[in-house]
């Protein structure tokens, strides 16, 4: 494997997508309000809860109070639930940037004819494959780990507890945002390649690339009715899952991506 | 440099529909040889530069550039040729430096910044260096395409359509720097529309439309379709000389058009003087003698009718 061919493919793709303005709002902006959202809430819920003068684990759902700690109190529990729907937010993040970029960077060379001599030159497929995945993932993952970094970094200035801050620092959401995140970029990634064969515009691959953010939305909506709580278990399952759809994806994804389907039969 | 044994290569649309884009292609070009591949749109010769750059498989038969095997050696291939693609395929938002580094790193340019600097130079571009390629003209696009093409020095160079859609200077200006790649004994197989720029660029000319119809040097091209001709200009004519012109030995056919006797030989050398010492003996004026040149397109369009006719009575 040639790192040299692969470091230049990411540097080229750095170079011409960040050039995008649509690229860098989906970038900074996402992020931002997922990361800023958290916050206000869980400000504004700690002054409630104070002038409620407390709050009670009754006021929690039953089905959630297992992923309190026996040491939180009601309003911290509260919290936790709270601040638990925000997580899936963090998820998204790496599935919506690296479909952007992918979008961009693959329909991108498709429309202005520049894959051709790209592929003329010697990169292998998969070298060429490599560097434009990791060109999408990287940023995704770096960003949704500097987000989850700034969260958590701002917690103690919101007076949020020591318990809750526990919380969102435990395996729950590390395991989210460290090995979720990232299986969840490549997998996004792949899925653009697919549909990038078959569009000629940057915007619908990247519409339906986000076909992926389903399932996230699935289980955000089946923790607020109260089916499924996330904890470290349904979490791993859920990595385990993951890891099963990115196989199938990137085999998807590296059978698309030939020379000779690129050349006669992406349309 | 570049060998092609039954090259052939059949794209399948659905099962049992097969479209045959090159069939049985024989190919053999030399060293240092500028060939013109000359076609009409659709005839494959996009899917034949595919194949010979290793960018395709061939469905049968097998092909040999810079002694390497194409489906066998396609990264050694890819590494000792320049290809030009019909579309110049720039990256718009990058600048025109910024566009040929990318390229000179993935083939692993040594001193890669003077290699490009060099190519900027000799194309004209190095004032422009910083501009994005987006704001390029046409003409511009395409010599940095070419400029591209070049970067790692590949003695085998395959040039699609280099001047579609340019203007008469710009085209003029890739035109000769063509001329210049073949005077530095590159191999050149140059894909074109244009019959006069494969007249004048080019050692030999294949006509081709999905199979080589022909192939040789468009002079013996024009002598095996048309054989040589000369016409000799009079002031007066007396169609009694037709008889004494056709007697000569070596003479092939004299037809009679306006003021002129058009003369089929194989041997104008030999038999101009002999016809020109015959008209003036016998009173006439003679104005000018020259050899009637068919041009490229008579030669070209002749052939594929030719080719037609043949599939018809297939």
């Amino acid at each position: 494997m040639n790192f040299k061919s692969i470091r230049t493919i990411i540097d080229k793709e750095w170079a011409e997508v960040f050039k995008n303005r649509m690229v860098l709002f989906t970038m900074i902006f996402m992020p931002l309000i997922f990361t800023v959202l958290p916050l206000v809430m869980l400000y504004f819920t700690g002054q409630e809860m104070g002038d409620m003068g407390g709050v009670g684990t009754a006021d929690v759902p039953a089905e959630f109070l297992s992923a309190c700690s026996s040491d939180m109190t009601g309003a911290e529990c509260m919290q936790v639930y709270l601040v638990n729907q925000f997580l899936l937010l963090f998820m998204m993040v790496p599935v919506i940037i690296p479909v952007t970029i992918a979008a961009y960077s693959i329909v991108g060379e498709k429309t202005t004819h520049s894959l051709e001599p790209l592929l003329a030159t010697p990169i292998s497929t998969f070298e060429l494959l490599l560097g434009k995945s990791l060109a999408a993932s990287l940023p995704a993952i770096f960003v949704g780990w500097v987000s989850f970094g700034l969260f958590v970094a701002a917690l103690p200035l919101l007076g949020v507890t020591k318990s809750v801050i526990n919380y969102i620092a435990g395996p729950t959401w590390l395991l989210a945002i460290i090995i979720a995140g990232p299986l969840m970029a490549i997998a996004s990634v792949n899925l653009t390649i697919f549909v990038s064969s078959r569009v000629n515009d940057p915007r619908t691959a990247e519409q339906i690339s986000t076909l992926f953010l389903l399932p996230i939305f699935g289980l955000l909506f089946a923790q607020l009715a109260g089916v499924v709580v996330i904890n470290v278990m349904v979490m791993l399952s859920f990595i385990g899952g993951m890891i099963l759809v990115d196989i199938g994806m990137v085999y998807l994804g590296t059978s698309i991506f030939q020379r000779e389907n690129i050349l006669t039969r992406w349309k | 440099m570049i060998e092609a044994k039954a090259l052939t290569k059949i794209f399948e649309i659905k099962k049992g529909d097969d479209i045959p884009a090159v069939v049985d292609l024989n190919l053999s070009i030399a060293q240092g040889e500028v060939f013109g591949f000359l076609g009409p749109n659709g005839a494959g010769k996009t899917t034949t530069v595919r194949m010979l750059t290793s960018l395709i498989g061939p469905t049968s038969g097998q092909a040999w550039v810079n002694g390497f095997e194409v489906g066998k050696q396609d990264q050694k291939i890819r590494r000792t040729v320049g290809v030009l693609t019909e579309h110049p395929g720039l990256y718009e938002r990058l600048s025109a430096f910024k566009n040929l580094m990318i390229y000179a790193n993935l083939h692993d340019v040594e001193n890669a910044e003077k290699q490009v600097e060099k190519y900027l130079h000799m194309l004209g571009l190095w004032s422009r260096r910083d501009d994005p390629a987006g704001s390029f003209s046409k003409g511009m696009r395409q010599k940095l395409a070419i400029a591209r093409a070049l970067l790692h020095e590949p003695q085998v160079l395959f040039l699609d359509e280099p001047t579609s859609g340019l203007d008469p200077e710009a085209a003029r200006l890739v035109r000769s720097f063509i001329e210049e790649l073949g005077d530095q004994g590159r191999t050149i197989f140059l894909c074109t529309h244009n019959l006069n720029e494969a007249d004048r660029l080019c050692n030999r000319i294949g006509i081709f439309k999905s199979r080589l119809i022909a192939v040789d040097t468009p002079a013996n091209l024009r002598q095996e379709i048309y054989g040589r001709k000369v016409v000799f200009h009079l002031r007066t004519l007396d169609p009694a000389w037709k008889n004494s012109i056709e007697n000569i030995e070596g003479v092939r056919d004299v037809q009679l058009v306006d003021q002129k006797f058009v003369v089929g030989m194989e041997d104008p050398e030999g038999l101009n003087p002999k016809i020109i010492r015959l008209l003036v003996e016998n009173g006439a004026d003679l104005l000018f003698v020259g050899e009637l040149r068919h041009s490229l397109e008579d030669i070209y369009l002749q052939t594929l009718e030719e080719e037609g006719e043949i599939k018809d009575e297939l």
